[in-house]
């Protein structure tokens, strides 16, 4: 627990303070550091650490399993390998984090960034002021608002009544594209404000020696302008995958995760096997398994931002 | 398949319009004058807007209008008649007012306590060089990526243990914790672009580090502290899932899990006072927003600040 004091920084005491009194004196200047760790401590490893022994017993919700549970080594994910159902759930969630999150909200979020940057001032106040509005809202009240719009006799089939289309009750019948559009309804925002303000920090001189060299609008936007906003790029692409990686709410308020499981994505199964089947341990086995997964992306991510932190 | 979807047959028209889009800005910030095809190119920019707009307002306007009709059902449409009776017939310590209270009282627990835990640790991971602080940023770093929603069956599990259960306190000190990796981020990041001279001369005169953190940083960074403050609140006055696994009685209940309560157990929805509720729900929020934007004086400042 030792610190070294930064030369310059350190007025108070002039380099003369033997060893004992260096190590009370870092120990004080960490001291407020204590609050922040005992809380994560308690709360953010401890679950951690209990998910990886949980998902090693036999834990249930309910009954005699729930106070003593077993430690039954392994089973849980052997159970988990031999489960169809968790295969498919993991496909659901790769599908959920790759249309909804690295391709509905980046392309539409950078498409709306372009046309903000185009359009008619007035138009870009309003149209802004909506799309940060669906964003901001508390994700409960988002998923009733586009429950709303997906149900059997909601907004969506009347308007595709007015152009002769008979809808379906797109709920039960295309859950999980109703859930894509949701997410990206709910967070494309933050795609738009990432990449306006990317696009801002380009320096116009560029693109235009490109223009005047005779580049066309696409080449100038694929060989100047994204090589210049990669970095906004990834960073986003990485912040959106691990968003979306833990939505339960839209998907639970909209179809339950159902029918069946054709929704259900690794937070929506953790959540049925442990409070719908109480099967604790299992469900925790689950939650270990997608709690890896988002920590091999944060890896991915924390490489790619780590000359910020240095 | 495109037809039932109102947002793809944006994405395909805004692709299209890119690369003129593009051009058009350029042209304009370059002062040239509009030639007619540009002029043309900026009102299709702007018609995409509207269409992607309109995709986007629809949903949100469903709550709106039901919330005034006296006959709302799931379709967006004029009310029937307008009415104020859906807000009359919610505003009750029962349905409406506890559970806001309960949701103020859990998102101000959790700030205030984050905001606290976190302006102390920053002081130390800003101003002294530690041969852990790298590790120790790394770590604070991993926690903000980390699901938190995949995590609440052991942490359910784990409270079980704690006899934390249905315990407002307890509730509050894991949304705290869960806050505090963003927020040590965001607050060290504010800390750091505080000159330390100023910290030096009170140092000189006598000050200890805390007095002059309290004294003299964080008066400086106070709109910094807010802008964590309220991130913080509006994270936790939206959260769901948390609450709703870990509070289970009524009268503790935040007004995130109360609204769940219109939709499934009272057998007919009365979509006209969930959608009321709604709106008494979320305004907070939304003034907190503008509040933010203010602050910080660009529409980007939380995901600015979460950028770091």
């Amino acid at each position: 627990m030792a610190t070294l004091a930064l030369p310059g920084r350190d007025h108070r005491d002039p380099g003369r303070s033997p060893g004992s009194r260096r190590v009370v004196q870092s120990l004080l200047r960490t001291s407020p550091l204590i609050p922040a760790v005992v809380l994560l401590l308690l709360f953010l490893a401890g679950p951690i650490v209990y998910s990886l022994y949980g998902s090693l017993t036999n834990a249930s919700l309910t009954g005699p399993k729930a106070a003593q549970p077993d430690f039954v080594g392994f089973d849980n994910y052997a159970q988990l390998i031999d489960n169809p159902q968790f295969w498919k759930s993991l496909v659901l969630t790769l599908v959920f984090v790759i249309a909804s999150a690295l391709i509905g909200q980046n392309l539409l979020g950078m498409a709306l960034a372009l046309l903000m940057k185009a359009a008619h001032g007035p138009m870009r106040a309003v149209v802004s002021t909506i799309v940060v509005v669906s964003w901001v809202l508390p994700e409960i009240v988002a998923a009733f608002a586009l429950y709303a719009f997906f149900a059997s006799d909601g907004t969506l089939n009347i308007m595709l009544g007015w152009f002769g289309v008979e809808g379906s009750a797109w709920l039960i019948v295309l859950p999980m594209l109703a859930v894509i559009l949701a997410n990206v309804w709910r967070g494309t925002a933050f795609s738009m404000m990432v990449y306006s303000a990317a696009l801002n920090d380009v320096p116009p001189e560029i693109t235009e020696a490109a223009q005047i060299d005779g580049a066309s609008g696409w080449q100038r936007f694929s060989r100047i302008t994204v090589p210049m906003i990669r970095r906004s790029i990834s960073t986003n692409l990485m912040l959106t995958t691990l968003q979306t990686l833990g939505v339960f709410t839209l998907i639970w308020v909209m179809t339950g995760g159902g029918p069946g499981v054709e929704s259900s994505t690794l937070p929506v199964l953790a959540y049925q096997e442990a409070f719908k089947f109480s099967q604790v341990g299992y469900g925790t086995a689950i939650a270990t398994v997608t709690l890896v997964l988002g920590g091999l992306f944060a890896i991915v991510y924390i490489k790619a931002l780590k000359p910020e932190v240095d | 398949m495109t037809a039932m979807t109102p947002e793809a047959p944006d994405v395909l028209a805004a692709t299209d319009g890119r690369p003129t889009a593009t051009r058009e800005a350029r042209q304009r910030r370059n002062g040239a004058l509009a030639s007619p095809r540009q002029r043309n190119s900026k009102v299709a920019a702007s018609l995409i807007l509207v269409v992607i707009g309109v995709a986007f307002v629809i949903p949100l306007g469903w709550i709106v209008l039901a919330a005034f009709d006296s006959a709302a059902t799931v379709s967006v449409k004029l009310p029937t008649s307008v009415t104020l009776n859906n807000f009359t017939e919610i505003m009750n310590w029962e349905t409406t007012f506890r559970p806001l209270w309960n949701s103020l009282i859990i998102s101000m627990g959790t700030a205030i306590i984050t905001v606290l835990c976190s302006v102390l640790a920053a002081y130390p991971l800003s101003r002294y060089q530690m041969r852990w602080r790298k590790p120790f940023m790394y770590t604070v770093l991993f926690g903000t990526c980390l699901p938190i929603t995949a995590m609440m069956v052991p942490v359910y599990a784990l409270f079980v243990a704690f006899g934390l259960l249905d315990n407002l306190g307890g509730t509050v000190l894991f949304l705290a914790a869960t806050a505090l990796p963003m927020a040590i981020w965001m607050t060290k990041n504010f800390m750091d672009s505080i000159p330390v001279a100023l910290e030096e001369a009170a140092w000189v005169d006598g000050a200890s580090a805390m007095t002059a953190l309290w004294r003299i940083v964080v008066p400086l960074m106070r709109p910094g502290i807010a802008v964590v403050f309220i991130f913080v609140f509006t994270q936790a006055w939206g959260n769901f899932f948390v609450p709703f696994v870990l509070l289970f009685s009524e009268t503790s209940q935040p007004a995130a899990v109360a609204i769940f309560g219109f939709f499934g157990t009272y057998g007919t929805i009365s979509y006209g006072r969930l959608a009321a509720f709604s709106i008494l729900y979320s305004v907070p929020v939304l003034a907190l927003y503008l509040l933010v934007q203010r602050l910080s004086g660009s529409s980007f400042a939380m995901a600015g600040a979460v950028k770091g």
